[in-house]
């Protein structure tokens, strides 16, 4: 592979869609590029460790760094015993919560202030890491659960609200601890880490191929953007490369994808804030959309379409005249009910100002995604870094700058109108060609995919390694830094906006927990 | 407002006839049974997520969609399980969730009766017992029904609640 010299240090360009360079760093550079990537813009995609020591390596710690128009993976060497790494809380506050998970799933330490645990409540002790090599206590009973300190606030006439994990309607599972005064949000801290099922080590146990299965069932709502990327890591790493029709199919299948989601976000958004209306209309246009996933793509949620090399459906003459007929319907149908929402006043006092990240805010705490975009940062990796099929394609990146619940109710709806403009775009300039390219898994040492899901970037990084296991996955979902946003866009807000708040960010539990 | 209501009646009523009752168990059935003896054919539902990818969840949202009419038969979800007739359980059980899981299901009145929903809930799924998981719903509290699929479809959910509420008016096994 090719090596060049950027920052300062040696770096290996890695095979792939992404413009990714990898290089092994010390204490010094491994903060220094941080800073570097902080001050220009910059942002962390991810942050996770890996226990090398059957390779004679220690223990590794990975940042990815953003950079304006490449990648950069940086490897530090954390030693054998007593591991630790340089903290980097400081410079990305969305470090903070990975570099617990490091020490809960590995023993390495930060030297970061807050350690308390992050993945692990009583399922493991504190003195089992269950991502080392060497961890053999497959199954542990579960423990008695330690109690968490949570950041109080003291004062007169504060109160403390405990929230979850089971919550009161069809959620996924979370603890949110509330100070309040009155109605008035003081602080909101979120306990994260139920749903945690051990999903990197059960990766260890499938071949990369067979991967693709566990990767599509990580986070059901964003299963083609998890499997999209989870294959561009695989064909990355073993350079395979997949022909232009099944790229094309994939920006069709995770376009569809996030059309369904933000369908039924709306709905749920105009429920939530009183408009039982918006559920009704948005739910039943969703149900249609799922409704033809099935029928073409043998899917309601589109789960098993995409896997490494390529795409699984093809699509008939017929198919495509549906799903265009469609479109048109639909984008009739979404513009028909904008009117009648953007109209009701009820609807947009409880939407106006109500749970505001400042453009300052969201780019301090690294945000990502559809959350970013809302608070007026244009982050999109379809636009930033176009693979195919979105280099032919030109995505348009929606903002809005406001940052509150309107906006990222108004960038899901002209996000739909884009999706919608992209399918029809896919449908008509499809290529012709295979399914399917060729992939030898067994060779490559490491690949990184990166997508932009509905609610963000989605990222996968792979790596052969020498010895007992074929390869270790490390899965990243956007949710790791959109959730510090949620308690800071609650400050200052009333309990009863919190449910309308959090929809509005609609933040992966599953995904995030892993 | 002329705009909402008219696009209320364009709208119309798009429920589709309700889908045929799945077949229950003996046991199953029995405690169907007692459900209607004693609370008539009106089923209320607490779902608990015990580590699921939300994959089921996105079929039981789907489920309270126009098209499915779930509260015109008389099922709808209730917010404790005090209140619920049917413990509805998904995912493989992460072990962080097992108290929860366990505390909802004491709170569950008589006959407690427990649905396992989706191909984890009842073992058949991607996860296996690990450090993390258990495994699947059974080995955490008694499961009376298990609905397969990942994820099972509206209509296979709402076929498990129908065979309850009917299990009254034909004899078991035949439901």
């Amino acid at each position: 592979m090719a090596t060049i010299t950027l920052h300062d240090i040696e770096l290996e360009a890695l095979n792939g869609m992404l413009a990714a360079y990898r290089g092994y760093v010390d204490g010094s550079a491994w903060r220094n590029l941080c800073l570097q990537c902080h001050e220009t813009g910059g942002r962390l995609a991810a942050l996770w460790g890996t226990d090398a020591r059957p390779e004679g390596q220690g223990f590794l710690v990975h940042s990815v760094l953003i950079f304006a128009d490449h990648w950069l993976w940086l490897t530090y060497s954390a030693g054998n015993e007593q591991a630790s790494f340089p903290d980097i809380s400081d410079i990305f506050p969305a470090a903070s919560r990975p570099q617990r998970a490091i020490y809960d799933l590995l023993g390495i330490t930060s030297g970061a202030a807050d350690t308390r645990p992050w993945l692990r409540h009583g399922a493991w002790s504190p003195t089992d890491f269950p991502l080392r090599h060497n961890f053999d206590r497959p199954i542990i009973a579960p423990g008695r659960e330690d109690p968490y300190p949570f950041i109080a606030v003291a004062g007169n006439g504060v109160h403390e609200i405990g929230v979850g994990p089971i919550h009161a309607g069809t959620i996924e599972p979370g603890h949110f601890r509330f100070y309040v005064v009155g109605d008035e949000i003081l602080r909101l801290e979120e306990r994260l880490g139920y749903t945690h099922k051990g999903i990197e080590k059960r990766f260890e146990s499938f071949t990369l191929p067979e991967g693709t299965r566990l990767a599509a069932r990580i986070c059901a709502d964003s299963t083609v953007a998890y499997a999209w990327a989870y294959s561009m890591a695989v064909e990355a790493l073993c350079g395979c490369s997949v022909p232009h029709r099944a790229q094309w199919l994939r920006g069709l299948l995770l376009e569809r994808e996030r059309i369904a989601n933000h369908l039924g976000d709306i709905g749920a958004l105009s429920n939530d804030a009183g408009l039982a209306f918006g559920q009704t209309q948005f739910a039943l246009l969703k149900e249609h959309w799922l409704q033809t996933n099935y029928q073409i793509f043998g899917h309601r949620y589109l789960m098993d379409t995409v896997v490494p090399g390529g795409v699984v459906h093809d699509m008939s003459h017929k198919s495509r005249r549906h799903i265009r007929d469609e479109c048109e319907t639909l984008e009739k149908a979404v513009h028909r009910l904008q009117v009648i929402l953007d109209d009701h006043a009820g609807l947009q006092e409880r939407f106006l100002e109500t749970g505001r990240v400042t453009m300052a805010q969201a780019q301090a705490l690294g945000a990502v995604g559809l959350v970013a975009r809302a608070s007026g940062l244009a982050r999109d990796i379809r636009a930033e870094f176009p693979g195919l099929p979105y280099a032919a394609l030109s995505v348009h990146t929606i903002t809005r700058p406001q940052g509150d619940v309107a906006a990222r109710v108004a960038v899901r709806f002209d996000e739909i109108y884009e999706s919608l403009r992209l399918i029809r775009a896919i449908l008509s300039d499809l290529p012709d060609g295979p399914l399917v390219g060729d992939c030898d898994t067994d060779k490559g040492t490491a690949g990184l995919g990166c997508v932009e899901g509905w609610r963000g970037e989605v990222f996968v990084a792979i790596e052969r390694t020498t010895l007992r296991h074929a390869h270790r996955v490390h899965i990243h979902d956007p949710s790791w830094q959109n959730w510090l946003l949620l308690e800071h866009a609650v400050i200052g807000d009333l309990v009863p906006d919190f449910p309308l708040i959090n929809k509005s960010f609609n933040l992966a539990y599953s995904g995030h927990d892993l | 407002m002329h705009k909402l209501i008219r696009r209320l009646i364009a709208t119309g009523i798009v429920s589709t006839p309700k889908p045929p009752a799945m077949e229950l168990t003996p046991e199953a059935f029995e405690s169907g049974k007692a459900l209607v003896h004693r609370l008539g054919r009106a089923l209320a539902v607490r779902h608990v997520d015990a580590g699921s990818c939300n994959g089921c969840e996105l079929e039981i949202h789907a489920l309270s969609n126009a098209y499915y009419n779930l509260e015109g038969l008389g099922i709808h979800f209730v917010a404790s399980p005090r209140h619920a007739d049917v413990l509805m359980v998904t995912g493989p059980v992460s072990r962080h969730m097992v108290s929860a899981l366990l505390s909802a299901y004491d709170a569950l009145p008589d006959p407690k009766l427990v649905l396992a929903l989706g191909d984890c809930a009842i073992g058949n799924g991607i996860f296996d017992a690990n450090y993390a998981t258990v495994g699947k719903v059974s080995d955490v509290i008694p499961v009376h029904i298990t609905i397969p699929g990942c994820p099972p479809a509206p209509t296979a959910i709402l076929g498990a609640f129908i065979a309850i509420t009917q299990a009254d008016l034909v004899p078991s096994g035949t439901v």
